[in-house]
C-alpha cells in the first residue's frame, strides 16, 4: 500500500471513529443534549408565542399562522430580555451600520466588474478601474466589510439573548470596529492602488492585516467575557456555532497572512485552506447559528431535534475544515491532499443533511408563517439555499464534475449561492428582526421589505441560473479540444450580460434596504406602541417591564 | 456554572479541529514540498521579470488566467498547447503562487513559449481585440503613453495592426508594460520533466 492510500485510510478511520465517539457521548448525556435543551431560548411558558418585530405588529396574522396560544412571558423574563437587548444595542448597531455601508460599496464594485466582463473597453483609462482590481475590491468589501461585520453584529446581539446575560465589554467592540474599518479602508485603497499580497481572499497587504487581526480580536472579546458571566446552565447550539467561529477566524486569518512563510505550491494549498475555511469555519457557523436561533424563536417552536443540531455542528467543524484542497483538483499538488479534501467534501453531506432535516421539520411546512414574517422569509430561503449550495459543492468536488466546472463561471455562481443565497439572506433576515429591538421602532414601510425581498430573490435567481448555465457551457466547450478556446469565451457572453441584469436588481434591492435602514435608525414616521416586544402581551405590562429594565440597568 | 464545562468542550473541540485541518492542509504540504528542487532548466526570475510578475499580481491577471496545465489523462489542456501537466518543482521560484482558479482567458504557464513576440504582447495589452477578435480581456491603455511626434531614444513604440493604428500618434510602452511582457515571455516550462510530483518528492528526501 502506498503512502497516499494509507493517509486516506487513516483519515477515514479518524473521521468515522470521531463520529461514533461523538454519537456515543451524546447518547450518554455528556453533551447535555436532552431535547429540553432546545427550550433554553424561550421563557418558561413562552413556547407557542411568536416573535418577529419586523412583522405587522398591529394585526395578529403571524400568531394566527403559528396557532393560537395562551403562552406568555413573565414580567421578570420580559425585563431580563429587555436588559439583554439593551446591553448589545449600540455595539450591534455600529457593526450593522458599517456593514450596510460596505454592502453598498461592494455592490457598486460588483456591478462595475460584472459589466466589464462583457464590455471590456469600458472604463479602461485608470488602473484602479481595471477588472482585476475592481473584482478584488468587490470581494474584500463584501467579505471583510459587509459579511464579517454583519456576522459580528448579529453575533453580538444574539449572545446576551442566548446566555440570558447582559453583554460584557461593549467598549472593546467600538475600538475593534474603528481599527477594523480604518484597516479595511486602507486595504481596499491599497488594492485599488495596486498593492496586493497577490492571493485570492488574502489580497490586503500583510502590514494592514495586523490591524484586522487586532480589530477582530477586540470585537470577539465580549463573547468570551459574557460567557464567563453567563446565567444559563448550558449553551444553546447557536453559541457553539458562533463561539467556535470567533475562535477559528482569527487563527485562520493570522496563519494565512504570516509574511515570507508560505512558498510556491504550498502557498496554494494554504491559500485554499484559508479560503474555504473562511467560508466553512467563519461565515457558515455564524449563518447557521443565527438560523438556529431565529427560526424557532420567530415560530415560538423549539428546534425539531437538538441532538441532530449538535451532531451537525461537530461534523461540520471536522469535515468542512479539510475541504480546501478541492479548489486545486488537477493541480500540481500532492495527490493525497486533494483526495483528502474530496473525501471530506462528500462527508459534508452528513452535517448538511442534519441542518436540512432540522430546519425543515421546525418550520414544518408552515408557509403562512413564512409569508407573514419578513425575518423568516429571508432566513428560510437562505437556509434552503445553504443546503443547495452545500450539496452542489460536494458534487463539484467530484473529479468527473470538477473537470468541467473548475476554472469556469460555474464556480463563481456557486460561491455566490453560498455567500449570498445563504449567508447574506440570513443576515438580511436577522437584521430585520434585530433593528426594531435596537432602536425601539417599527420598520416604517413594510412595502420596502417586500421590495427588497423580491428584488434580491429574483435578481439572484437571474444571476445564479444564468451564470451556472453559462459556466457549464464554458466548461464543456473548454474540455472539447476540437473547438478553439475562443468558443468557450463566446458561449458565456449572453450569460455574463444576464449576470449584470440580475446583479443590477440585487443592487437595487440593497439600495432600498439601505434607505429603509436609515429611516428606521432615524425613527422615521409615527410611533406605534405595540412595536415593543410581543403583540400578545398587553401594553401596560410592557411599559412596566421597561421601567423595571431601565431601573435595573441603572442600579 | 458547573465549572463552565461546555466552554471547555467548545474551546478544546474547536482548537483540536483547526489544528487537525492545519496539519493536513498547511503543515504536511509544507514539510513535503519544502525540499523540492528547482529543475536545472528553470531559471530564477531576473529583476525585470520579477517586477513584471508584481505588475501581473497588481493588475489581477490571476483572476482570469490560471498557470497550471492539467494532466492529459484528465483534461485536454495539452491539446490546447498549454503544455504538459505542471509539477511542484515548476514553481520553485514562485514565492507567491499564481496558480489561479479561473480560465476566462487561457492558461499562461507556457505563454512565453507559445508567443515569444514582444510586439505582439505589447499590442495585445494595449488593445486585445486588435489581435484576438471576440476577446473580453480588458484593454490596458494606461500602461502606455500616447503623444504626438517621434519617440525618444530607447523608447519602445507600439506597432498596432493597421485597422487599430492611430496615425500621427506615437504609443510608447511604460516600464510596467515592458516588464510585464518580459515576465510573460519568461513563462516557459516546456522543458521535459520525467518525474511525477510524487517521484520528485521521493528524491527530495
Amino acid at each position: 500500500m502506498d503512502g497516499t492510500a494509507l493517509i486516506l485510510l487513516l483519515t477515514f478511520l479518524v473521521s468515522v471513529t470521531g463520529l461514533l465517539v461523538f454519537i456515543w457521548s451524546m447518547s450518554n448525556g455528556f453533551f447535555n443534549t436532552k431535547q429540553s435543551a432546545s427550550h433554553i431560548i424561550f421563557g418558561k411558558n413562552e413556547i407557542g408565542l411568536v416573535e418577529d418585530p419586523a412583522s405587522n405588529q398591529t394585526s395578529n396574522e403571524l400568531q394566527e399562522a403559528a396557532g393560537e396560544t395562551d403562552a406568555t412571558l413573565t414580567q421578570k423574563e420580559l425585563s431580563d430580555r429587555l436588559i439583554a437587548d439593551k446591553s448589545s444595542a449600540l455595539p450591534t448597531f455600529v457593526c450593522l451600520l458599517t456593514a450596510m455601508c460596505w454592502l453598498i460599496v461592494g455592490s457598486a464594485a460588483a456591478i462595475i466588474a460584472s459589466i466589464k466582463l462583457h464590455e471590456p473597453d469600458w472604463l479602461v483609462s485608470q488602473a484602479w478601474l481595471t477588472f482585476g482590481r475592481m473584482r478584488s475590491i468587490h470581494l474584500n468589501a463584501v467579505i471583510y466589510g459587509w459579511a464579517s461585520m454583519a456576522g459580528v453584529g448579529v453575533s453580538l446581539w444574539l449572545i446576551p439573548r442566548l446566555l440570558k446575560t447582559p453583554l460584557v465589554g461593549a467598549k472593546f467592540v467600538y475600538w475593534g470596529a474603528i481599527i477594523w474599518h480604518v484597516a479595511l479602508m486602507c486595504g481596499v485603497a491599497a488594492i485599488g492602488a495596486g498593492y496586493t499580497d497577490g492571493m485570492e481572499w488574502l489580497e490586503m497587504p500583510w502590514q494592514i492585516d495586523i490591524f484586522i487581526v487586532l480589530g477582530g480580536a477586540l470585537m470577539g472579546l465580549p463573547l468570551f467575557l459574557t460567557l464567563a458571566n453567563r446565567k444559563v446552565d448550558h449553551l444553546y447550539v447557536s453559541v457553539w456555532y458562533i463561539g467556535a467561529a470567533l475562535i477559528w477566524f482569527p487563527i485562520l486569518f493570522f496563519i494565512a497572512n504570516i509574511p515570507n512563510l508560505h512558498f510556491g505550491v504550498q502557498g496554494a494549498a494554504m491559500n485554499w485552506w484559508y479560503g474555504h475555511n473562511a467560508l466553512g469555519l467563519w461565515f457558515t457557523p455564524i449563518g447557521l447559528g443565527a438560523a438556529y436561533y431565529f427560526i424557532p424563536k420567530v415560530l415560538g417552536r423549539p428546534i425539531y431535534s437538538y441532538n441532530l443540531s449538535l451532531l451537525g455542528f461537530w461534523c461540520l467543524a471536522f469535515f468542512y475544515s479539510q475541504v480546501g484542497g478541492h479548489h486545486l483538483i488537477g493541480g500540481p499538488l500532492p495527490t493525497w491532499m486533494v483526495t483528502l479534501s474530496i473525501v471530506q467534501s462528500m462527508m459534508m453531506i452528513i452535517p448538511v443533511f442534519a441542518v436540512a432535516v432540522n430546519h425543515h421539520m421546525t418550520v414544518g411546512g408552515n408557509i403562512k408563517a413564512v409569508i407573514h414574517s419578513p425575518t423568516l422569509r429571508f432566513i428560510v430561503l437562505g437556509s434552503m439555499l445553504y443546503v443547495a449550495a452545500s450539496v452542489q459543492g460536494s458534487l463539484e468536488a467530484l473529479r468527473s464534475v470538477n473537470v468541467i466546472t473548475h476554472f469556469t463561471h460555474y464556480t463563481v455562481a456557486h460561491a455566490h449561492l453560498g455567500m449570498y443565497g445563504f449567508f447574506t439572506l440570513v443576515m438580511f433576515g436577522s437584521i430585520y428582526f434585530i433593528m426594531p429591538r435596537i432602536v425601539d421602532w417599527e420598520w416604517p414601510h413594510p412595502w420596502m421589505i417586500s421590495a427588497h425581498f423580491w428584488l434580491v430573490a429574483l435578481g439572484f435567481a437571474v444571476y445564479f441560473i444564468g451564470l451556472t448555465t453559462g459556466g457549464w457551457l464554458q466548461g464543456v466547450a473548454m474540455v472539447d479540444a476540437t473547438k478553439p478556446f475562443m468558443d468557450s469565451v463566446a458561449v458565456t457572453l449572453p450569460y455574463l450580460k444576464s449576470r449584470s441584469v440580475g446583479g443590477g436588481l440585487m443592487v437595487l434591492g440593497h439600495l432600498i434596504f439601505m434607505i429603509h435602514f436609515i429611516l428606521i435608525s432615524l425613527r422615521y414616521g409615527t410611533k406605534k406602541e405595540p412595536a415593543l416586544l410581543i403583540p400578545k402581551v398587553n401594553i401596560p405590562f410592557i411599559k412596566e417591564a421597561k421601567v423595571v429594565a431601565t431601573e435595573l440597568k441603572r442600579g | 456554572m458547573a465549572g463552565h464545562i461546555d466552554e471547555k468542550k467548545l474551546f478544546t473541540g474547536a482548537l483540536v479541529i483547526i489544528a487537525f485541518a492545519t496539519l493536513a492542509l498547511v503543515v504536511m504540504p509544507y514539510v513535503q514540498l519544502k525540499n523540492v528542487q528547482a529543475p536545472a532548466e528553470l531559471k530564477p526570475y531576473t529583476d525585470q521579470q520579477a517586477h513584471g510578475r508584481k505588475v501581473y499580481m497588481s493588475m489581477g491577471c490571476v483572476y482570469c488566467h490560471s498557470q497550471q496545465p492539467r494532466d492529459a489523462k484528465y483534461a485536454p489542456d495539452d491539446k490546447r498547447g498549454w503544455g504538459r501537466a505542471s509539477t511542484a518543482a515548476d514553481y520553485a521560484y514562485d514565492t507567491v503562487h499564481l496558480l489561479g482558479t479561473m480560465r476566462t482567458g487561457p492558461d499562461l504557464l507556457n505563454i512565453g513559449a507559445r508567443q515569444p513576440s514582444q510586439d505582439w504582447h505589447l499590442g495585445h495589452l494595449y488593445q486585445p481585440r486588435a489581435y484576438m477578435p471576440g476577446s473580453i480581456m480588458p484593454a490596458y491603455p494606461f500602461m502606455f503613453v500616447e503623444r504626438k511626434g517621434p519617440a525618444k531614444e530607447g523608447e519602445v513604440v507600439l506597432n498596432l495592426p493597421p485597422a487599430f493604428a492611430k496615425p500621427g500618434i506615437t504609443i510608447v510602452a511604460t516600464r510596467d508594460a515592458l516588464d510585464l511582457v518580459e515576465y510573460l515571455k519568461a513563462l516557459d516550462r516546456t522543458y521535459p520533466i520525467k518525474k511525477t510530483i510524487e517521484q520528485s518528492l521521493e528524491t527530495a528526501k
